[in-house]
């Protein structure tokens, strides 16, 4: 008895693959299949599954007005699991194994890094919906976040047009505050304007009794806060502890949308300012329209946020390449994507550079006591993505894809 | 600029962070010092005290709900910490493994059950409004120099907690039976104490701390589900670094641990603060394994 197991291992293997190679291709016809790649669960999830919905949205949008190229979008689903041995691992999955044309996803910037050889290697196409840090232009990512110069940068002109002169620099000790900090440093001494501090707090750090003793010495007239996740509970509450609220000592934060506002108590940020490229609040009819579709599918008082918005328009966006290109292989659409017109988004005029970020314009928000931003100042007009800061990596630039 | 308001701001902060480490500590150094139960979840019994706080500030708005939430956060908190103990801990008394083992379980158990009930995001608990400020001196050598009120009234929490515990245990008759336990467990199980049920009550004790001390953190920190995993390891070594077991050294482990990374941090960023911080600590027990203050006990010995 023993040895027919393999055997009948066998034969179950051989008649499952057949059983289902059939329907496949039959469907085949009329799908195309394309991948989404979130956390669903672990730290990152509060985050990142409502990118994924927002651009489960975006797919059934498009199905229901008649697919791409005659065609019926299949998302195929895959759960991240806030580790990025697991993106790599489920994207390689997903491209190789489940035969998806593109995919969606990511958040950290680990994550990405450790997609990015995967899609390298297999010659596939990448949608990031998240702000970062730069210093990265593979042909085979389209990065839709913003670039430093879409996000640091205009956020530090707008507190040079307000008059701020003193700077302090607090962020979570990774990749990107780091970065980030980098050329807000070089920036503010080429703007002859001064770094009152610069402090890292570990990923998840509660004690901020020694920053916030630094800050009340060194005295700065706004705080630029690259804090992730937890520790911006933690921060402002001590802030306020110290005496120093918001209307004392404005923070501006990058890592602070409508949905953490919510999280974290919307009095307790309130009057703190945030920049992004979108903001839920943006008088816009293609925001209306897009908040009001996210809302009836996943609750009234849902929060909209910058990187939802991304990845909504990331499909849009792979949905016209495809269109222009005439087909969906990556490099076609790659190439067709770098060279379409502007779009109309819920985030305003959008279109892809050849460097495949996304042209995109600048928002600075307070928060409101709701947990709503209230924008305060804009760009003048979109801006192009720079991935290389000139002050900071002189001379780099993008391989000529 | 002077340095003395820093630097007398840095001392408060050091004593300042040392209260919170000690309130989150004492219930691990209870619980090991009379039963060596090594457990992983007792920084879910701070998140449970910070929920509660949640829970009680919808039913008591206003300046005196925090006051409020510390009873029922130490009373709840013991109340799961007893539950703990009967179904699970006392079962597996004699092996240390298998209750570290188990006790994280329970601990996983805990930070998914507060997911599934209050969402993964955390609740918003908030310091009223008579602590919500700081004292400033405006002149002097140490011109600039803020206190918040919040952190003095966690230190007085802390001095309270440990004043109480130290003439709960040297006064009562309670405390004589602890001790006597502690001390030797055989004999005293000879002696006709009830070991069990001194046993219990101390678990009791340490995870109402717990509880309690999770309302205060909750005025400076978030209420999430995982917030007990970012005290439990500092929680830890000062349990280790004071020697296992001690209260005193626990008290006196926290102030060396906060000074040191308060007055550090002076210098230095928090991360590298942390990299001398666990260095020294590593140096310090290899001079002196048995911690701040040695405990002596057959049960230690054995």
């Amino acid at each position: 008895m023993r040895g027919m197991y393999p055997w009948a291992g066998v034969a179950a293997v051989l008649l499952t693959t057949t059983g289902l190679s059939v329907p496949m291709t039959a469907r085949a016809a009329d799908t195309v299949k394309v991948g989404v790649l979130q956390s669903l669960t672990g730290t990152m999830a509060i985050s990142e599954v409502t990118v994924k919905n927002a651009e489960i949205l975006a797919i059934e949008e498009i199905n229901a007005s008649g697919g791409v190229l005659g065609k019926k979008i299949e998302p195929v689903v895959e759960d991240g699991a806030s580790d990025p041995a697991i993106f790599a691992q489920k994207a390689t999955k997903l491209v190789q194994d489940g035969g998806v044309v593109t995919v969606f996803g990511g958040w950290t910037s680990a994550s990405r890094k450790a997609m990015l050889p995967v899609f390298q290697k297999l010659k596939s196409l990448l949608w990031y919906p998240v702000q970062f840090e730069g210093n990265e232009c593979s042909p085979n990512i389209m990065y839709s976040g913003a670039q430093p110069n879409q996000q640091i940068l205009p956020a530090l002109q707008w507190a040079v047009e307000k008059g701020y002169k003193s700077y302090f620099l607090i962020g979570s000790d990774y990749v990107f505050p780091r970065t980030a900090n980098l050329i807000l440093k070089k920036h503010i001494d080429a703007d002859k304007l001064k770094v009152a501090g610069e402090e890292y707090v570990p990923l998840g750090g509660t004690d901020f009794s020694a920053v916030i003793a630094k800050v009340q010495a060194a005295k700065p007239d706004i705080i630029f806060s690259t804090l992730n996740g937890d520790s911006n509970v933690s921060f402002f509450k001590q802030m306020a502890a110290a005496g120093l609220p918001s209307a004392k000592l404005p923070v501006m934060s990058f890592s602070i949308g409508e949905q953490e506002a919510v999280a974290m108590g919307p009095s307790l940020v309130e009057g703190s300012y945030a920049a992004w490229n979108y903001f839920q609040s943006l008088d816009s009819v293609a925001n209306k329209k897009f908040v009001t579709a996210y809302q009836a599918k996943f609750g009234a008082g849902a929060a909209v946020t910058d990187p939802m918005v991304h990845g909504y328009v990331d499909v849009y966006a792979w949905k016209a390449a495809v269109e222009k290109a005439g087909s969906f292989d990556p490099e076609k659409v790659r190439a067709a994507a770098v060279t379409l017109d502007y779009l109309d988004t819920a985030m305003g005029k959008v279109k892809f550079a050849a460097n495949q970020s996304l042209v995109q314009t600048g928002y600075i928000g307070q928060l409101d006591p709701t947990g709503q931003f209230k924008i305060i100042w804009q760009s003048k007009g979109t801006i192009d993505p720079d991935p290389y800061d000139p002050l900071v990596f002189p001379g780099k630039k993008c391989p000529a894809s | 600029m002077s340095e003395w308001p820093l630097i007398a701001g840095q001392v408060f902060n050091g004593f300042s962070v040392a209260s919170l480490y000690v309130l989150a500590a004492l219930g691990l150094a209870l619980s090991f010092g009379l039963m060596r139960v090594i457990n992983m979840a007792h920084g879910e019994m701070l998140m449970l005290g910070g929920y509660l706080a949640y829970l009680t500030l919808q039913v008591v708005p206003g300046p005196l709900g925090i006051l409020a939430a510390m009873p029922v956060a130490f009373l709840g908190a013991a109340t799961v910490g007893a539950v703990l103990e009967t179904t699970l801990i006392k079962r597996l008394s004699a092996r240390p493994l298998d209750t570290l083992l188990a006790t994280w379980g329970v601990s996983l158990i805990l930070q998914q059950a507060a997911r599934n009930i209050f969402g993964a995001i955390g609740v918003d608990v908030r310091a009223p409004e008579w602590l919500n400020h700081a004292y400033t001196v405006s002149s002097g050598q140490f011109a600039g120099l803020t206190i918040p009120a919040t952190r003095l009234f966690i230190l007085a929490v802390a001095f309270a907690v440990m004043g109480a515990l130290s003439l709960l245990l040297a006064r009562t008759r309670i405390g004589l039976l602890v001790r006597a336990v502690n001390q030797d467990r055989g004999m005293a199980a000879a002696a006709g104490i009830n070991v069990r049920a001194v046993d219990l009550s101390v678990f009791c004790l340490g995870t109402g701390i717990a509880g309690l001390a999770g309302v205060v953190l909750a005025l400076l920190g978030p209420v999430t589900p995982n917030v007990g995993q970012s005290y439990v390891v500092p929680a830890f070594l000062v349990v280790v670094l004071g020697g296992l077991g001690s209260l005193k050294g626990t008290a006196i482990a926290s102030l060396i641990v906060g000074l040191f990374s308060a007055l550090v941090q002076i210098l230095v960023d928090v991360s590298l603060a942390q990299v001398l911080l666990l260095l020294f600590v590593i140096g310090f027990i290899q001079f002196r394994p048995q911690g701040v203050v040695a405990v002596r006990s057959r049960a230690l010995d054995a």
